[in-house]
């Protein structure tokens, strides 16, 4: 019906795919993280349709609704570890929650911690 | 109907590259509910109807009103902006948008070295998923629904007001703190 | 009454194997009970054997109790079997008879120790491997002994073992008697090899039938056996490990370095005297090797401050007695003295063991002073030890023995051994006195608390008992032993007791003028030293061997496992990197390996379509 390459959705597809994790890599607020996240199983769901529709075939879009279930357990578990790290360690970045220093690391949630535990 | 393809890429692309390097977390999401709206139009477009309409409903509908919660919930104004101003220097693109870059193209030549130039895309009713899915995929289903309630006792355990156990995660480090 | 032999070497051992087993967890007392329990019991078994013998003395004069095949590989098959004779009697009585009261000594002077089982288990090792020895009808089993007592030895001297400079001394002591030791098993092979058996009277027969007096065979064997001997018994070049052997509890030093232990070499020579008959060079080295021990122990001893140092060089000194008397050929003489030697050495070992529980370990002479009246019982038995050591005439057991090694180096050596033999009587009596005058004489300068309880006084009274009374069997002694008796001219017992006197009156003048006190000359120190042989032997064997295994220590095998243990830590290193606890790293590391993978694709997909192969298979 339509005359849209198939090459050229998978292609779109592919962008928003590594915009979403170039976002992923470079933001350290936990929310924007989980909202590349997002995008990117937004730009695999779109491929999965993409790939359907090219075949005729209804799967790709049973896929893209397992993806989209998916997406909501994760998000919903996801924000509530996020107020969860807020309420602990103040903060919405995702390296201060790291304890994995290794030796000779000085970590700075050790600290943030400390003053936690302190409070409670 | 091409044209409407390439319009709805364009604005997608914009809105996602918007919504990641947005320093407002509203703002952000906003781009990122009109980059899905851009999407859904392309689904409609190639012929996913049903999923199209999921994509507003579930999505934009269901998935960002979480979002703004929390959002709104740990938004303490002009300070966290600052703060994601300072974090987002421009150094910390270099590598993975490079990274990035190197995917996308690798993505790209894959696609083009195949002869994957269909005009055609054949339009699947909505009846024609349910059918599969209740069908071939009944028991991913279930268990795609057992994740759902796993995901709602997790989410609800987590964020349950002065749970232990969230609460206590890391704990373990701190000295003195016995358990 | 001879078939309970086997009981000799099995009631120690037993005692040592519940000792070690359940030392910890036994009482005190119970372990007090099993430890001097089971030497006692041994003590009475040789008492009994030894009335059963003079009773009725078995055919041939000597019993043999075969006990188990021990092995048997290529047509060598080694019994494990008791020989007992009137030598291995004396020597079973002296050790589980000494080894008796010390044991009783010990469980006063040991009382506070926490080690106190692990002590007596040693102890009991110890008697059960010397009576091993002194019973082996084989020459295997006795290395077998021999082994032990040295083992015994190294765990006793390191029986303070949180004391780093207890565990060298134990070390060393260890390692110089291993050179001996050496020797020894080297003389065993080459008689397997040349004999074709270990059973010591086939041996004896053997070898005074194939090898001929003098020839080279039975010198190599002799001279190795000899050298095996010195190690054990600290003579001459090898008696350095003696002196710091000291580093033990006292009843160690008097039970394993006095008393027994150091005189298995005695008793070797003298057991093997066919042997060493067969081979007159190496007797005559027997016999400059205990000339030369002889002064030189007596020398230094005259120089050392340390009470129980002075008591070592004494034994070294005294052993070359015994050497000297094996080297003319007076083995009954040799062995006469071993146990009257035993007794008395005992005695004054135990003597200064009350010296040092009296006075909290001060064992340096010249601090020490004036103790007759605040310890009698140890004052007249440590008189009665050290007037048998300098052989005070007609009253000692030392005399008679010392007299007898006397009479027999002029009689059979001539008259130099004779004159070595005599000055060294004249030393011993000085040495002595001047260890008695100081410590004892004069006025007090050292804190001393009262003696302890009978358990200390009666293994002194008893030996002081022995040191005396042991010397008028003599005659007895000869025959039981040799068949024979020899007397003594009586000129020579004149000379001999003139001189011992001469040494105790020396020691008295230097004392009256207080000569001993004077600070150190060059030669007192030299002689403190032992000779310097210690310098010497640190400087020509241990700094060498040292340095050879430090720079053996970095060779290519061990640089091969270095580089293993390196790989792993760098390893190590490069993974706790990787683990930073940063999400977005490791999302980073995702990321790279899908890139990495996605380029292979790309790589291989350039040259043929795969994708476009695919693609047509695929569609419909």
């Amino acid at each position: 019906m339509t005359s849209v390459p198939t090459s050229h959705v998978l292609l779109l597809a592919g962008t928003l795919f590594a915009i979403g994790l170039v976002g992923l890599l470079v933001r350290r607020n936990v929310v924007f993280m989980l909202v590349s996240i997002e995008v990117m199983l937004n730009a695999a769901g779109l491929a999965f349709v993409a790939a359907g529709s090219h075949w005729g075939q209804a799967d790709g879009q049973v896929m893209f609704i397992f993806v989209l279930a998916m997406a909501a357990a994760e998000v919903s578990v996801g924000l509530a570890l996020v107020l969860r790290l807020h309420q602990r360690f103040r903060t919405v970045d995702a390296d201060a929650a790291r304890e994995l220093g290794g030796e000779g690391v000085a970590s700075p949630a050790y600290g943030a911690v400390a003053a936690d535990g302190g409070d409670e | 109907m091409n044209v409407m393809f390439y319009v709805a890429a364009v604005v997608a692309v914009a809105c996602t590259v918007r919504v990641v390097t947005h320093v407002n977390g509203v703002h952000a999401l906003l781009y990122f509910v009109v980059s899905l709206f851009a999407v859904a139009t392309i689904f409609y477009l190639i012929g996913a109807p049903f999923v199209a309409a999921l994509e507003l409903i579930v999505y934009a509908g269901a998935i960002m009103v979480l979002f703004i919660f929390v959002v709104m919930l740990l938004n303490r104004g002009p300070q966290s902006v600052a703060q994601e101003r300072s974090w987002l220097n421009p150094r910390a693109w270099v590598g993975p948008t490079a990274l990035s870059l190197v995917l996308a193209v690798e993505v790209g030549i894959l696609l083009f070295a195949g002869d994957l130039e269909l005009e055609t895309q054949t339009r699947v009713a909505p009846k024609e998923v349910g059918i599969t899915l209740l069908g071939p995929y009944l028991l991913a289903v279930e268990i795609a629904s057992m994740l759902l309630l796993a995901g709602l006792v997790g989410a609800y355990h987590l964020g349950r007001e002065g749970g232990r156990e969230g609460g206590r995660e890391g704990a373990h480090r701190e000295p003195g703190a016995g358990r | 009454m001879l078939r309970l032999a086997w009981l000799l070497p099995a009631l120690p051992f037993a005692g040592f194997v519940a000792l070690a087993l359940l030392g910890r967890r036994l009482p005190r007392a119970t372990a007090t009970a099993v430890g001097v329990g089971s030497v006692g019991l041994a003590f009475a078994v040789a008492v009994a054997i030894g009335a059963a013998w003079l009773a009725a003395p078995p055919a041939g004069g000597a019993y043999v109790q075969h006990l188990w095949r021990w092995f048997d590989v290529a047509g060598f098959a080694p019994d494990v079997a008791l020989f007992v004779d009137p030598l291995a009697l004396v020597m079973c009585g002296v050790v589980t008879g000494v080894g008796f009261l010390i044991h009783v000594y010990a469980t006063e002077y040991m009382r506070d120790e926490p080690g106190y089982a692990r002590f007596f288990a040693s102890m009991n090792l110890f008697v059960g491997s010397m009576l091993t020895l002194v019973l082996a009808d084989d020459l295997l089993l006795l290395y077998l002994g021999w082994e032990g007592v040295g083992l015994c030895s190294y765990l006793l001297i390191g029986f303070w073992y949180r004391d780093a400079a207890n565990g060298r001394a134990a070390r060393k002591a260890f390692v110089v008697t291993r050179v001996g030791d050496t020797a020894f098993a080297i003389a065993l092979f080459l008689i397997v090899r040349e004999l074709g058996t270990l059973e010591i009277d086939e041996v004896l027969v053997r070898a005074a039938a194939q090898w001929p007096a003098g020839g080279t065979l039975a010198i190599l064997v002799a001279a190795l056996l000899l050298a095996g001997a010195a190690g054990k018994s600290a003579q001459a070049p090898l008696q350095v490990w003696l002196p710091d052997a000291m580093a033990g509890p006292t009843p160690v030093s008097a039970l394993i370095h006095a008393a027994t232990m150091v005189t298995a070499g005695v008793y070797l020579i003298a057991r093997m005297n066919v042997l060493f008959a067969l081979a007159p060079p190496v007797m005559t080295a027997v016999m400059i090797v205990g000339a030369a021990t002889l002064l030189l122990g007596a020398f230094s001893a005259l120089a050392q401050r340390d009470l129980k140092r002075v008591l070592a060089y004494s034994t070294i000194s005294q052993i070359g007695y015994m050497f000297l008397a094996l080297g003319v050929g007076a083995w009954s003489a040799a062995v006469f003295h071993l146990m009257t030697h035993a007794f008395f050495k005992a005695l004054l070992f135990l003597g200064a063991g009350a010296v040092l529980l009296a006075t909290h370990h001060e064992g340096d002479v010249l601090k020490l002073g004036g103790l007759r009246r605040r310890l009698p019982v140890t004052f007249w038995t440590f008189v009665i030890g050290g007037a048998a050591l300098a052989g005070v005439p007609l009253v000692t057991a030392g005399f008679f023995s010392k007299d007898a090694i006397l009479w027999e180096a002029w009689s059979r050596g001539g008259p130099v051994p004779w004159a070595v033999g005599l000055l060294g009587a004249f030393l011993t009596a000085l040495y002595v006195s001047r260890v008695i005058l100081l410590t004892f004489f004069g006025e007090q300068k050292h804190a001393a608390e009262p003696e302890r309880g009978l358990r200390i006084q009666l293994p002194l009274v008893a030996l002081a008992a022995l040191s005396i009374g042991g010397g008028w069997v003599h005659g007895g002694f000869d025959r039981f032993l040799a068949g024979d008796a020899h007397g003594g001219e009586a000129l020579f017992e004149v000379v001999a007791a003139v001189i011992s006197l001469a040494g105790v009156g020396v020691a008295w003048l230097a004392w009256r003028r207080g000569l001993w006190a004077r600070p150190d000359g060059a030669l007192q120190r030299f002689w403190r030293s032992g000779w310097g042989f210690d310098a010497v032997y640190h400087t020509l064997f241990v700094r060498p061997y040292v340095w050879f295994a430090r720079a053996n220590a970095r060779d290519v095998f061990d640089r091969g496992a270095d580089a293993i243990a390196g790989l792993a830590r760098g390893g190590n290193r490069l993974l706790v990197a990787s683990q930073d606890g940063r999400v977005r790293t490791y999302v980073a590391g995702l990321a790279l390996g899908a890139v990495v993978l996605l380029a292979i694709g790309v790589i291989f997909a350039r040259p043929e379509p795969a994708g476009a192969e695919t693609a047509t298979e695929v569609r419909p």
